[in-house]
């Protein structure tokens, strides 16, 4: 311990710290300023930026020592009292705030820019955030935000917001009423798992596996047990329960036994009272592992040599062979004037959210918890709670998950993490028990985007109608089952894009390997497949001398048409809206052309994505709302938000039902003891799902309220009226609150609850509807390739997004910016490399996602088709905007340079040389330079 | 996890040099520490007993200009440099290469004196001293003296100095004067770790009528286990008219002695190939222009 002097914030501090302390760590741990994020203590995220003598610096590599009689600001230090910084309000006003675990950093950096200068330009915002990283927003909103402050720092009138239109607004649907808890994600308050402190609070850590197939011969745990400030070593032997987690199949340990399976899969935990010792105990556990051979890709899996992985599974390694069947595949093709088959393949992707998984185990009787509980940002709480249990051996009542804010999640927050370990930690050693991963466990351990191999064969007729589409798909599921069933249905199903398409027969073979499992990532298995199914649509328009955008409008999926999987949609397909707003913007352009060494062009793509599970799962959402005399509601939903905005849509349908005022409806999300169930956050279902939930129960507390003041006034119910808080009958009036009161004067609970049932759905391979709905986009992207260099930079894509209807403009168009900007950083910046199974990517330093400087110019319309059972007509947006990017900006390529990307990220090395020796196709991506 | 014990915060070179003599080699110096705690953080080896910041050494963190000499402390983050007037005039390429490692965030911490002690084949800032001729003045054996920068690195990663028991104290050089200018530029690729495919920096003398090349130096990197300067290169354009003919010339012989290797994950030699081509087309003119005309406003700070 030694004396570290600083003040920050304004105020000085004298403190007695260890040496060893970083300057986030002391902010953090020593002075609870828990503002400050930790996003992957490499120097490469930026989300930890404070400012040290006005200085903007990444507080996770700074050594606090370094910072001895210097002034911090933190984002704490902000606000003048109950005022807002310029920025924290503009970043509100201006949607750009999500899931809000980058939100400090991201301002914190711009205040240090607006400190020195009050006219930033663009590029200057580019410059001064490049390292700050944002996985939701896009960024397009940030740079307005910025902008916005720096005029009101100027003492001009802030920008005007930049809202898309809508058709119609509601009394509060339709409007860009600001996300719920908004003001604590922008002055640092809120509350993340790592943010949770309980007394006593000991310390987890994770032993992974160093092989991606090994036996393991012999675990000793007994050196680590022995150190001192260790409370518990456990290993399989110590799972009270079913030592299995999964969320469609059971089949991933929760601690290795015989085998693991991938670089990563978890063969014992410790408990310490710090974090070194719990780190220095992992060292002192000693494994003995045998490796075995190991199947590195999803073909070889696939072929008889290749050593099972899953012995009990009935299909050896093949996880699951998914088939679509429609119409007559032969026919199809003699009918056809031209036909086009390619192979595509696309990488491994990571989520790369900025919060790092983070669980919290409290044991039953420690700190006023009742029963086990696990604090977890989760999307899926209620399955959370169910694995815990069946792993702990104890019925599901007697645990309780409590879901923390999550800072991001895209999928990458479904499966099981910590969750179970902390639980475990916490029950043996009867402390709460933290268990945060590092970034660096974070990339290796997560299910991730699948990688796959697509080969996709398209027949048309000479007048552009398609006739067939046969594909054969290979998805590496990795060493888990996770979500693979469910996301290569997607991929499949999807894989004759949003088309009329008669002929059809699609064939996926979802692998077992031993590379990283794969699961859910925005986007579900279509981002792969649209990569293929764009491309080769522009393929055959160019083989047939059409128009690629006429070629989509011929074959548009419209009201009547029948899917490939024998869906006849009845009603919201807004695709060729979609095509004409985008056309429309796209007035007097070329497909392609050279100024200089620089070379441009257009890429055009369409894309459809369900909304909802499906496929025959039953889909439901039930949620509970609570009036208070007050004149308030809450609404409770276990339903998470990682920043998509759930929360907002929930509490925006209940005040529309009960036309109150927004600010009125508090919204409480996923606790398993107060919130029912809603269901996971996947499948872009929460809008529609858990929005009718909350609609439905509002509808039942209003009958409850109606009934109730209408015997106040002494009038029929259904003559009352619902306006602005009050409930009116002919002049006269009472106030919402004063109803609620007299509710509970007479015993009348003023609670209602409602569980929601989407409509049915049929499995795939029986016709009818697999799905609820569909939503429906059309991208371009104009790219500009430099002919010396091979870069590639995205200038400006357009956008129109068929949703249905508009719960919140701003915010849908906070999804579409930041669904664009992730899906760029799969055509261009993104791979999550394995060699023989062992990961590349250990470092965050080693993925490069899309930063600020990547930003494309972004126009986004929005086009409401309305689904007659969709929350007001809402369907999904979550993941349409991360579709039919890459593909777009493939084409664009194409039309820039005259070379088709069948891979990527694109190389601008191979592309370099395909440029110059005239080579149509590259078939190399980034990660095949070696 | 912790990654060092005690953290020393010395405010004079000898006060440094004692901390690392009383650790004996288990003590090691830190700077801005931008790189290597970084790189301690991947190494999942147990905590230095100690680290010795000469950021806190006042004669380390200042940029001096005697007469046409720049003298650099190794505790200099970049941002200072970028921002200094009179080398964003007379040492433009140093200014370009510090101007676009990391973000804002590194550059306000991480120091060129890391950059160089860290001794990668292809430090932006490393490229540009190379290319400036600096010199690098060494605590070492127990005594200062000052090395010229090529003598620094002896293999990829390695410097001559022990960093638990040396010290990097400062970089001097001569500024561009008339007829003398500088430029860097150097090709990226999103994808992977932030290093550069290939890196160039020119030093440029034009003789009195500006029409000539009086003396050239270039630095290309990664080319070579070290930074090296591609003496064959600058010898043909010495005395040679400074146009495009002898860029020409120049390119050739690049493309004869330089045989640059296939990275990982980076870069093929071809690409390389190709890409030294086009950065000796790209920094050469500019760095004729800037020194006919006497004016250089760096590009690409920030940004590249």
């Amino acid at each position: 311990m030694s004396k570290l002097s600083l003040t920050v914030n304004d105020t000085p501090h004298d403190l007695e710290i260890p040496e060893s302390r970083t300057l986030a760590q002391l902010l953090r741990y020593d002075l609870g300023l828990t503002g400050t994020k930790i996003g992957c203590e490499e120097a490469e995220c930026g989300i930890c930026t404070v400012l040290v003598d006005g200085v903007p610096v990444d507080s996770c590599i700074f050594p606090a020592f370094k910072a001895q009689g210097c002034s911090v600001t933190t984002i704490e230090g902000l606000a003048k009292g109950e005022e807002l910084h310029p920025l924290q309000r503009n970043f509100i006003e201006h949607g750009a705030v999500q899931c809000g675990f980058c939100t400090p950093g991201l301002i914190m950096t711009s205040a240090a820019l607006l400190e020195e200068n009050l006219h930033p330009s663009e590029e200057d915002i580019k410059i001064a955030l490049k390292d700050t990283f944002c996985r939701c927003t896009g960024y397009t909103s940030v740079m307005r935000a910025i902008k916005s402050a720096a005029q009101e720092l100027r003492g001009q009138a802030p920008l005007p917001v930049n809202e898309p239109s809508v058709r119609e607004r509601g009394k509060v649907i339709g409007h860009s009423v600001p996300p719920q808890e908004v003001r604590e994600k922008v002055t640092g308050q809120a509350k993340y798992t790592d943010d949770y402190i309980f007394p006593g609070m000991l310390f987890g850590r994770t032993l992974r596996s160093p092989y991606p197939h090994a036996k393991i011969l012999r675990i000793d745990t007994s050196r680590a047990k022995a150190l001192s400030g260790v409370y518990a070593v456990l290993t399989y032997e110590d799972v009270p329960g079913e030592n299995l987690h999964g969320l469609v199949y059971r089949d991933w340990p929760v601690l290795c036994h015989d085998v693991v399976r991938y670089v990563g899969d978890a063969v014992a935990i410790v408990a310490a009272e710090s974090e070194d010792i719990a780190a220095k105990a992992l060292c002192l556990i000693d494994v003995e592992y045998a490796p075995l051979p190991v199947v590195a890709d999803p073909v070889y899996a696939h072929s008889p040599e290749a050593p099972i992985l899953h012995p009990n599974h009935p299909t050896g390694n093949l996880l699951k062979h998914i088939k679509v069947r429609h119409g007559d595949i032969d026919r199809g093709f003699t009918e056809a004037d031209v036909i086009i088959e390619r192979e595509y393949r696309t990488p491994i992707i990571e989520h790369a959210f900025l919060e790092p998984e983070c669980s919290i185990g409290v044991p039953a009787g420690v700190a006023d918890h009742e029963k086990l509980t696990v604090y977890v940002g989760s999307q899926i709480p209620y399955q959370d709670r169910n694995q815990i249990a069946l792993a702990m051996g104890l019925p599901e009542e007697q645990v309780r998950v409590i879901g923390t804010l999550i800072g991001g999640g895209f999928g990458g927050k479904e499966d099981i993490a910590g969750q179970i370990h902390a639980a475990m930690l916490a029950a043996v050693t009867g402390h709460p028990v933290k268990m945060l991963y590092t970034r660096q466990e974070s990339l290796i351990f997560h299910p991730k985007r699948h990688a796959t191999i697509i080969r996709i064969k398209t027949g048309a007729k000479k007048d552009g109608r398609l006739t067939a589409v046969q594909a054969t798909l290979y998805g590496d599921g990795g060493a888990y089952a996770s979500l693979s069933d469910k996301v290569m249905t997607r991929a499949t199903t999807h894989a004759t894009g949003p088309y009329d398409v008669p002929n059809a027969k699609i064939d996926c073979y979802a692998m077992y390997t031993n590379n990283v499992p794969s699961g859910a990532f925005r986007g579900f298995g279509v981002t792969q497949s649209a990569f293929a199914v764009e491309q080769n649509m522009d393929l055959v328009a160019e083989a047939l001398g059409i128009d690629p955008i006429a070629l989509r409008l011929i074959n548009a999926q419209k009201v009547g048409v029948t899917t490939a999987t024998g869906q006849v949609l009845r009603d919201s397909v807004g695709l060729i809206e979609t095509i004409d707003k985008v056309r429309a913007d796209m007035q007097n352009f070329q497909w392609g052309w050279r100024e200089g060494h620089k070379a441009y062009g257009w890429g055009f793509a369409c894309a459809y994505k369900n909304t909802g599970l499906g496929g025959g799962a039953p889909d439901k959402a039930e949620a509970e709302i609570e009036a208070f005399e007050d004149g308030t509601i809450e609404v409770r939903i276990a339903a998470a938000d990682m920043g998509q905005g759930i929360a907002h849509v929930v509490a925006q349908c209940a005040a529309e039902e009960l036309s109150l005022p927004y600010n009125r409806v508090k919204v409480l999300l996923c606790d398993t003891d107060r919130t029912p169930n809603g269901g996971p956050t996947t499948g872009s279902r929460q809008t529609y799902i858990s929005g009718n939930a909350s609609r439905m129960a509002a509808g039942v507390l209003r009958e409850a309220l109606a009934q109730s003041a209408a015997e106040l006034l002494d009038v029929p119910p259904e003559q009352i009226r619902f306006e602005e808080g009050l409930m009116r009958y002919n002049g006269h009036t009472v106030e919402f609150g004063d109803v609620v009161g007299w509710m509970k004067r007479n015993n009348l609970t003023p609670r209602s609850r409602y569980e929601y049932w989407a409509p049915k759905t049929q499995p795939l391979g029986t016709g009818g509807d697999m799905h609820i709905a569909f939503s429906y986009a059309t991208q371009a992207a104009l790219v500009e390739v430099d002919l010396e260099t091979g870069e590639v930079h995205v200038l400006k894509v357009l956008s129109a997004t068929d949703i249905g209807r508009a719960i919140n403009p701003l915010m849908l168009q906070g999804q579409i910016e930041g669904g664009i900007v992730m899906a760029m950083g799969n055509a261009l910046t993104e791979a999550f490399i394995s060699e023989n199974g062992v990961p590349w990517t250990t470092l965050l330093s080693r993925y490069k996602m899309p930063s600020i400087k990547h930003t494309p110019e972004i126009v986004s319309h929005l086009v409401e088709h309305p689904t007659a059972d969709g929350p007001y007509g809402a369907k999904g947006v979550g993941e349409i905007p991360s579709i039919n990017t890459m593909p777009a900006i493939a084409n664009a390529i194409y039309h820039a340079t005259g070379v088709r990307v069948f891979t990527v990220p694109v190389d601008q090395d191979s592309l370099l040389r395909a440029i110059k020796s005239g080579q149509p196709e590259l078939h190399t991506a980034w990660q095949d330079v070696r | 996890m912790k990654l060092w014990e005690r953290y020393h915060t010395p405010t004079t070179v000898d006060e440094a040099v004692a901390l690392l003599q009383q650790y004996a080699g288990t003590a090691r110096i830190i700077a801005g520490g931008t790189d290597l705690l970084v790189e301690m953080r991947e190494g999942h080896h147990d905590p230095f007993p100690a680290l010795i910041d000469i950021t806190s050494i006042p004669s380390l963190r200042t940029i001096q200009i005697e007469k046409d000499t720049v003298y650099i402390g190794a505790g200099v983050a970049h941002t200072p440099i970028v921002k200094n007037p009179v080398l964003v005039e007379r040492a433009t390429c140093l200014v370009e290469s510090c101007g676009v490692i990391g973000g804002p965030q590194v550059r306000n911490v991480g120091t060129l004196g890391g950059n160089v002690a860290h001794a990668l084949p292809a430090g932006d800032g490393t490229t540009s001293l190379v290319a400036l001729d600096a010199e690098v003045e060494i605590f070492k054996n127990g005594k200062r003296r000052w090395v010229n920068i090529l003598e620094m690195f002896t293999g990829p990663g390695q410097s001559l100095l022990d960093s638990t028991r040396d010290v990097l104290l400062q970089f001097r050089f001569r500024l561009s004067g008339k007829n003398e200018a500088t430029a860097f530029k150097r090709i990226m690729r999103p994808q992977g770790v932030a290093l550069p495919i290939l890196g160039c920096a020119v030093w440029v003398r034009l003789d009195e009528s500006r029409e000539y090349f009086d003396m050239v130096r270039v630095c290309i990197a990664p080319i070579a286990p070290t930074p090296t300067r591609i003496s064959e290169l600058e010898e043909v354009l010495k005395g040679q008219p400074a146009n495009e003919v002898s860029i020409q010339k120049a390119v050739d012989t690049g493309l004869k002695v330089v045989h640059p290797r296939t990275s990982k994950y980076r870069a093929t030699a071809e690409y390389r190939q190709e890409m030294m081509e086009l950065l000796l087309r790209r920094t050469l003119p500019l760095a004729i222009e800037r020194a006919r005309t006497g004016k250089a406003i760096p590009e690409g700070v920030g940004l590249k």
